[in-house]
């Protein structure tokens, strides 16, 4: 074990599998030489040439459609989408080829991608580096949609979307790169250094994409969650003084609606978080699968604290930003209400 | 037979090497033929893969490119640059003390900005890249409006919404930045495409960085302005590097970008775009072209990209820190303020008085704009903005988001 940090943790299971399977290819915008702009990548290309850790032209749907033609032709590729806010040149390689090919082709072509991309706010990105887009690539049939809120999450997941022989959207958080946050931006940054889940193996590991975690454990209300704001909603939980269950889904696609619908089933109360937009958000997904399972259990209304329905602005961050406050007042509203 | 082997395109010099621009293909200053702007497209092949240059080494302008402009006007151009640098040195410097959270300077490239600026109408349409501040301030946009977009305060233009740099001028014919690469070079074109539509003589102009020919913005736009014949100009600002990767990547190596232009079916100069007057010929060139109708051209501007890529880069960690010396095109407010000695219009110490008036009107502005808040001091923008301008009405249930973020605030 080795304490890593999240960009540590996603660059070791590049490493790993570089390594482990000659058919892995990492390839995006500055990946290579450069390391990537937020160094994922560091330090990979030397290891492992420049034929297999590939620099890019700035053509994001050119990374996408010419990632589909090396894994159709046998190669398992990695390609970074420097921002997710950039992801939407290949939209259309990603909706109407990648997440169709399987099914068009009747399991004849298939292409096992995995696109990482960073996204949420937090950093004073404004509305070109914040984004959250999570909720669009959830609603297309035929990829599957990850996002971790750990390093040791980060590194298990990471692999098992490079072995996944479908295609994966694996957002990283950019925020929670160099420590976790609990959405309070007057307080110092903290690093990974003493956070249990930045204890992470430095070889292979992987865990099953589709399995959500508790990232708390409680009994009076279910927050769920994925991303940064788990660890909001866990800093909220505990000033509030509210014991509170929160759930890590880790993906969108597929979703382990079993553990959430069996910590709801137990604390009759449900608030859901997200940075993205609220209106269609992901978190619409999650109130109506959550009622369609436990409706006889809830006490309450479900509850949904997200951003808010305008691009991320950049002087207004703190004010868009879903942050602790919000998520309180929210927590303590819905603890109010009468069963 | 060889096996096919996949080709990764080489860069010239990694930090701790020697700069290295023997790639760069360069010409004489005067030695490249000017044709009528009315020529077939064909004529152009050759223009698009030698250099256009104006002034030479000992900062004489020669040839048939020579825009033969008054001392007087190479004087406000020679102004607009420094003005330009020293502007951005400034706001470099607020970045590092943490009064504006991020910057891009244009350093060694301000001629390709304030020269096209000087050689089009005040009523033709521009849109800029992040790097092009030149165009704002050589169109007289004030430093206090460009800084106050900066801090994002009370008198910011794009109401805090924006990061800094990403300006527009509805007044001065300039269009909105946008994060996003590429995306302007088909909306210039659709914005002549209406001017010929509505029988304007009014052209556009955009610019993009040779990394972002990649995108396929970039062909899109090419193929619309050839089908059209659309009144525009395309300008690709080669300034050698995307980031980390040099315009090898972008697909450098081998053909010109300005070759793309002919390629496609429309004119193409290739242009020394530290020359000011080179700049500012071509431009003159295509404009006339545009305007009589024959359509667009794609100029290349070669230049270098002599400061980092933004505030949150390192160029250090892969290109050698020599490079800018060694570039064989120079600095271009030098070579213009070369010119305008040789010229005996100007001096070493009107240059210097120039400098220092320009850094007075800068710590000037930057007073006053301050005064209008900062992020973190002094006044502050009504965080409820946030919620104008999604839709031209406001939304229920975006009124009841902002009446509910009031409540609770």
């Amino acid at each position: 074990m080795t304490i890593m940090n999240m960009v540590q943790a996603l660059n070791s299971a590049m490493d790993v599998m570089l390594a482990r399977d000659s058919s892995v290819v990492v390839l995006g915008e500055d990946v290579g030489y450069f390391g990537g702009v937020f160094r994922v990548t560091d330090a990979l290309q030397k290891k492992y040439g420049a034929h297999r850790v590939l620099d890019t032209p700035i053509a994001e749907g050119g990374i996408v459609g010419a990632a589909i033609g090396m894994g159709v032709n046998g190669l398992r590729p990695v390609a970074e989408i420097q921002f997710a806010d950039y992801i939407y040149p290949a939209y259309d390689q990603i909706v109407s080829e990648l997440a169709r090919l399987r099914y068009r082709s009747a399991a004849a072509f298939t292409a096992p991608l995995t696109i990482r991309t960073p996204c949420g706010g937090g950093i004073r990105g404004g509305q070109t580096h914040s984004q959250s887009p999570e909720g669009v690539f959830a609603h297309v049939s035929g990829i599957k949609t990850v996002m971790p809120s750990n390093p040791y999450d980060a590194k298990g997941l990471l692999i098992a979307a490079i072995e996944d022989d479908d295609p994966v959207i694996f957002f990283e958080p950019k925020r929670l790169y160099n420590g976790p946050f609990d959405g309070d931006p007057e307080r110092p940054a903290q690093a990974w250094t003493n956070h249990p889940m930045a204890e992470v193996p430095e070889g292979y590991y992987r865990l099953e994409i589709g399995k959500a975690a508790v990232a708390r454990a409680g009994g009076a209300v279910t927050m769920v969650t994925y991303g940064t704001m788990v660890h909001v909603c866990i800093a909220a939980a505990e000033a509030e003084g509210i014991d509170a269950e929160v759930i890590d889904i880790r993906s969108m696609m597929p979703l382990d609606i079993d553990t959430i619908a069996q910590s709801v089933e137990k604390t009759g109360r449900c608030l859901i978080a997200h940075e993205a937009t609220r209106f269609a958000g992901f978190g619409a997904e999650l109130s109506a699968s959550i009622q369609e399972h436990c409706f006889w259990s809830l006490e309450a209304p479900i509850a949904r604290v997200a951003g808010w329905d305008t691009p991320y602005p950049h002087a207004f961050e703190w004010h868009y930003f879903p942050g602790k406050q919000r998520v309180r007042r929210s927590l303590r509203q819905l603890m109010q209400i009468e069963g | 037979m060889s096996e096919p082997k996949l080709h990764v395109p080489a860069v010239p010099a990694r930090p701790g090497e020697t700069p290295d621009f023997s790639y760069v293909n360069l010409a004489p200053a005067g030695a490249v033929m000017k044709p009528d702007p009315r020529v077939p497209v064909a004529e152009t092949v050759a223009l698009a893969e030698s250099l256009i240059r104006v002034l030479d080494e000992q900062g004489k302008a020669c040839g048939p490119w020579n825009p033969k402009l008054s001392p007087d006007r190479l004087i406000v151009g020679l102004r607009e640059m420094l003005l330009t640098r020293v502007f951005d040195d400034r706001m470099q410097r607020t970045q590092r003390q943490g009064r504006i959270t991020f910057y891009i300077r244009s350093y060694g490239e301000e001629a390709v900005s304030v020269a096209a600026a000087a050689a089009l109408a005040r009523s033709d349409m521009l849109f800029p890249s992040y790097r092009n501040q030149g165009l704002f301030i050589a169109r007289g946009v004030s430093l206090v409006e460009l800084m106050c977009q900066l801090l994002s305060n009370t008198r910011d233009m794009c109401k805090g919404r924006q990061l800094p740099v990403m300006y527009h001028a509805a007044e001065e014919n300039i269009f909105s930045l946008s994060g996003n690469l590429a995306t302007q070079f088909p909306q210039a074109v659709g914005w002549s495409m209406a001017a010929a539509i509505k029988g304007e003589s009014r052209i556009a102009a955009a610019w993009i960085g040779e990394g972002s020919t990649a995108a396929a913005d970039f062909h899109h736009a090419l193929t619309f302005a050839k089908v059209y014949k659309a009144p525009v100009i395309l300008n690709v600002v080669n300034n050698q590097w995307a980031i980390s990767t040099f315009q090898g990547y972008a697909g450098g190596e081998q053909r010109s970008f300005a070759a793309r232009g002919p390629g496609v079916g429309i004119a193409g100069l290739r242009v020394d775009g530290n020359d000011y007057l080179a700049v500012y010929a071509a431009t003159q060139w295509a404009a006339e072209r545009a305007r009589c109708g024959e359509g667009a051209t794609l100029i290349e501007l070669v230049t270098y990209r002599a400061g980092a890529h933004s505030t949150s880069d390192d160029p250090t960690r892969y290109r050698p820190r020599e490079e800018f010396a060694e570039w064989p095109l120079g600095d271009p407010a030098e070579r213009l303020k070369q010119h305008l000695i040789q010229l005996g219009a100007w001096s070493e110490s009107q240059h210097a008085a120039l400098l220092a008036e320009l850094e007075e009107t800068v710590a000037t502005a930057w007073k006053q704009a301050m005064a209008y808040g900062t992020l973190s001091e002094g006044p502050k923008l009504d965080p409820k903005l946030m919620f104008s301008d999604v839709y031209k009405n406001m939304p229920e249930h975006l009124r009841l988001q902002c009446e509910q973020m009031e409540r609770e605030a």
